[in-house]
């Protein structure tokens, strides 16, 4: 390993991956602190926080969240790689969070590495860096981060002594534009993984030093299951356009992801980090299942993340109050895709707040709640102690436009949700929204306002003032879903359909729009369908100062422009054009275990508005993940859920009647048959 | 207090050392809610659309700021609750041994550099702290100044009648005069407990009036006029005074202010 800075500490051989003469770096970060923003972002000291010794002979882990604390602290992901990491007796992991601007420039201004937060060691003293890839405009910060971290930006350019950087989450299903910075991305679950990479890494560390070259343990790390190692692979194009990607070394031609079939094996984290400091969903985080086959076409993580693979409910259960008893929180989310349509959902949030040794004082929240008066029955019985609001994601404006992209939510759906959440004491409620979907007309625009004037009159009804919010995001075709063919709006439509929705909804009173930046949104469709070319420009808009690209304050268009503009590649090409059948798309080489054809068929019938029914509980359509890899849902229940529509096969006209009994005092709505 | 039901209320005393000096006063009201929900004491709640444990805090420490002595006042409901046993056996008879131990086991409950070194039950219809408490005392270590330099400043800052220093409110500039909230100005550490000065620093002491508002640290080093940085805050003590006499809210052996005229009073009710 590079020795700290300023050190030049010669190994023993048989210690030669020591970082040796690590030393805190804490006595520098101490001073900086006083003049930063949120300065509790950088102490750690979490409830839960490991702080492992350095050995020597354990692979170190540093992972990386390149967003700031607040924002990286809850990732579960990387909650549960830490503790397999460090139960391990040959690995420890620490973390790193991307320090806000403020820090950074303190940082290089006074020559301090990115830290890590547990021993303020310095990155370079890890033998790994792995980061969390959660969404596609941090990786300028990715590549920030390896900056401030002193390591060599490209993986060609990394010496023997040099950390190995690892990427997973679900951004790597679309590995390329950041495939010259990574040695090696994990495409799926990490849990097995993570051991089998350790165990190569480990052993490569411990070899004679005729072995340690970067390249024998790239061929290594490419022969697991799920390891995506770029450098072993080419691309080629035709002037603008991308022609595939083929093994250029040894390394299968197609990495498939890894998943892990059965939940009830891995309850992680045992020990939920508890920050010192506020952060978002600073709450127990219990994930309930795993895999959505809801089906909705422009939704990347149900369709990468397939089968539906259950929590046992037992075991959610002892989670929910073990995690209570030792946190302190007063709050437990049941975390998921669709956690309404867990099997038994209703029994299991009752069971949690009618535990005695949970104190009492207990709130469920379910964060993605289905469009139906049931749940939100449920809603209102669970959130005792304090109500946080009511989100409903019907998506489309209309029904045709809700075929296509296969949310199949009735209107009746919709206002019996809004009617009981109002009826049960909500006074707002937020509704989301995508605009530029496939075959979108004005109509479907138009139609979110109209949904909107509805939902506003129904709340009327029972109180003089009600907020009904829309928040309108713009869509972005993403890899591996049906929709992975379809153009992209233009940022000029993108813009023209948000004046026609804040025309329209400017005459309702009561409705709010909110909407997302449509320049974000075109940048954000040039890299997730971005082929390795795409590297360039976001080392060119890094260079040029662009880091925190998702945060709307420090987002900058031009840079992206320009980026594209110098590299010689078409927005239009890469982002506004349909592709065909036959095309070679960026990420044909890394599977997520669905045919093609099955995506194709989906893209065809999505575009003759027809929608399919959750293969959870209807027979099997062959989509792939399950068949290919020899693993299947894991469902308690055998039986949709009752209540609301959705694409369960149900009988829909008895959406409106849902027995649920509508008083204005919470708690004696509980009488609810199930 | 705010017209609850509580049956009892608890005054904490306890310290913020070290790294976590970083938490804002905020972090720090989320910190004690979880660790007194660990704890199982009939803590008491707000009623209403959105309950709140009733917890008050006394004056704000700024963030980054250590202290010696902070407070926090809690109130406690019937005993018929699920911490009931625990609250008993532990607060049940508050006599110094099991006070020593409620402390020990509400700092295990903290994160490192939080620890509680006393606890007292307060009478029925004390004042809050925020109220009650009407100056403060900080150590605070600076750099970049000899200590003649130092001395020389303080002299001149005792010797004005008027200290104005800027802050920005709302969004405009305004000058104040720090002068009439200065107790006391001294070179060197006023407290002689365990206290590692920072090599290279210069410690003073300042005892200032939190009301109309508290002076901060940093606008106290504004008046003294000197090109220094401060390294290091410490507030080493709060004040509730009577006349010429002060008291602690809650002394560090668990006393609390004008002991004897409280029982009296708690006899008379």
């Amino acid at each position: 390993m590079s020795p700290a800075p300023g050190t030049v500490d010669p190994l023993p051989e048989s210690r030669a991956y020591n970082p040796g003469n690590m030393e805190s770096l804490w006595p520098v970060i101490e001073p900086l602190l006083a003049n930063v923003s949120k300065p509790a972002r950088y102490i750690g000291g979490e409830m839960g926080a490991r702080r492992p010794e350095h050995d020597g002979f354990q692979v170190a882990w540093l992972l990386v969240y390149p967003d700031t604390y607040e924002i990286g602290l809850p990732n579960q992901g990387l909650q549960i790689l830490y503790e397999i990491l460090n139960d391990r007796n040959d690995s420890l992991a620490e973390r790193a969070y991307a320090p806000w601007i403020d820090m950074e420039q303190a940082m290089r201004e006074n020559g301090v590495p990115l830290f890590s937060i547990e021993n303020n060691f310095p990155a370079s003293a890890f033998n790994v860096i792995a980061f969390n890839l959660s969404a596609e405009l941090v990786y300028t910060n990715v590549l920030n981060l390896l900056d401030l971290g002193g390591v060599p930006l490209r993986s060609s350019d990394r010496a023997v002594s040099d950390p190995i950087v690892m990427a997973g989450g679900h951004c790597t299903y679309n590995p390329e534009p950041l495939a010259e910075f990574i040695d090696a991305f994990v495409i799926g679950d990490g849990e097995e993984v993570v051991g089998e990479i350790n165990a190569v890494i480990s052993s490569w560390l411990h070899s004679n030093s005729g072995d340690r070259d970067r390249r024998i343990l790239r061929e290594a790390l490419a022969q697991i299951d799920g390891v995506y190692v770029p450098a072993l692979y080419g691309s080629r194009y035709d002037g603008q356009r991308f022609m595939g990607t083929v093994p250029v070394g040894n390394a299968p031609p197609e990495v498939i992801k890894r998943t892990v079939a059965d939940l009830g094996q891995w309850p992680l984290p045992r020990q939920q980090l508890v920050p010192l400091t506020e952060v978002v969903h600073d709450r127990l985080n219990v994930e309930v299942f795993r895999g959505c086959t809801r089906g909705c076409r422009f939704c990347q993580a149900g369709m990468i993340t397939r089968p539906v693979r259950e929590r046992p409910a037992q075991q959610i259960r002892d989670m929910v109050r073990d995690g209570l008893q030792r946190t302190g929180y007063d709050e437990v989310a049941l975390t998921s895709l669709s956690t309404a349509d867990l099997s038994g959902i209703e029994s299991t949030v009752r069971d949690i707040i009618d535990d005695p040794t949970n104190g009492g004082r207990v709130s469920v929240s379910l964060p993605s709640l289905r469009v139906d008066a049931f749940t939100v029955a449920t809603a209102a019985e669970i959130q005792k102690v304090r109500r946080t609001g009511l989100t409903f994601a019907p998506e489309g404006g209309t029904w045709r436009m809700r075929r296509v992209i296969n949310k199949l939510i009735r209107e009746e759906d919709l206002y019996g949700a809004v009617d009981a959440a109002f009826g049960q004491g909500w006074r707002r409620v937020k509704l989301y929204f995508l605009v530029g979907l496939p075959t979108e007309r004005d109509e479907d625009i138009l139609g979110i306002v109209e949904l909107g004037r509805r939902c506003v009159e129904i709340g009327q009804r029972y109180h003089r003032s009600v907020t009904i919010v829309a928040s309108v995001g713009g869509f972005v075709p993403k890899p591996h879903t049906p929709f992975q063919w379809c153009a992209q709006d233009s940022m000029e439509e993108l813009q023209r359909k948000v004046a026609l929705l804040r025309a329209a909804s400017r005459e309702v009173r009561g409705l709010t729009v909110r909407w997302h930046d449509p320049a974000a949104t075109t940048v954000e469709g040039i890299v997730s369908r971005g082929d390795r070319r795409i590297g360039a420009v976001i080392e060119q808009v890094w260079r040029a100062g662009g880091t925190f690209q998702e945060w709307s304050e420090q987002f900058r268009l031009d840079l992206w422009l320009n980026a594209m503009e110098s590299e010689g590649l078409s927005i239009d090409e890469l982002v506004h054009r349909e592709r065909g059948p036959e095309e070679a798309l960026p990420w044909d080489h890394i599977s997520a275990g669905l045919h093609r054809d099955f995506l194709w068929d989906d893209w065809q019938q999505a575009l003759e508005g027809s929608g399919v029914a959750d293969c959870r509980w209807t027979p099997c359509y062959d989509c792939g993940a399950c068949t290919d890899q020899g693993i299947e849902h894991i469902v308690a229940s055998s039986l949709p859920p009752a209540g609301g529509s959705q694409g369960t096969g149900q009988d829909l006209s008895s959406a409106s009647k849902v027995p649920v009994r509508f008083t204005s005092a919470p708690d004696q709505a509980s009488t609810f048959a199930v | 207090m705010t017209g609850s039901s509580a049956e009892m209320q608890l005054r904490i005393r306890y310290t913020k050392l070290g790294k976590i000096r970083f938490t804002s006063q905020r972090d720090v009201a989320r910190l004690w809610e979880r660790a007194l929900r660990r704890s199982r004491l009939p803590v008491a709640w707000s009623k209403g659309f959105s309950p709140r444990p009733l917890l008050s805090f006394g004056l704000a420490l700024p963030t980054g700021a250590e202290s010696l002595g902070e407070y926090l006042d809690i109130e406690l409901d019937s005993w018929d609750s699920p911490g009931r046993e625990v609250a008993h056996d532990a607060i049940g008879i508050l006599d110094p041994v099991t006070s020593a131990a409620l402390s020990t086991f509400l700092s295990s409950l903290l994160p490192d550099g939080l620890s509680v070194q006393a606890v007292a039950p307060v009478p029925a219809g004390s004042g809050s702290l925020q109220h009650e408490v009407s100056s403060c005392t900080w150590e605070l270590e600076v750099a970049g100044v000899t200590e003649v330099q130092v001395a020389r400043q303080i002299d001149a800052v005792l010797r004005s009648s008027n200290v104005p220093v800027r802050r920005v409110r709302k969004g405009r500039m305004l000058e104040d005069d720090i002068r009439p909230a200065i107790r006391s100005l001294t070179l060197g550490a006023d407290c002689g407990r365990d206290h590692r000065g920072t090599e290279g620093t210069v410690a003073l002491s300042a005892t200032v009036a939190t009301k109309p508002r508290g002076v901060r640290p940093g606008e106290l080093l504004e008046g003294l006029e000197a090109d220094l940085v401060l390294v290091r805050a410490r507030r080493t003590h709060q004040w509730i005074e009577h006349g010429d006499a002060r008291w602690e809210p809650l002394s560090e052996a668990g006393e609390l202010p004008g002991e004897t005229g409280l029982h009296a009073q708690e006899r008379a009710s």
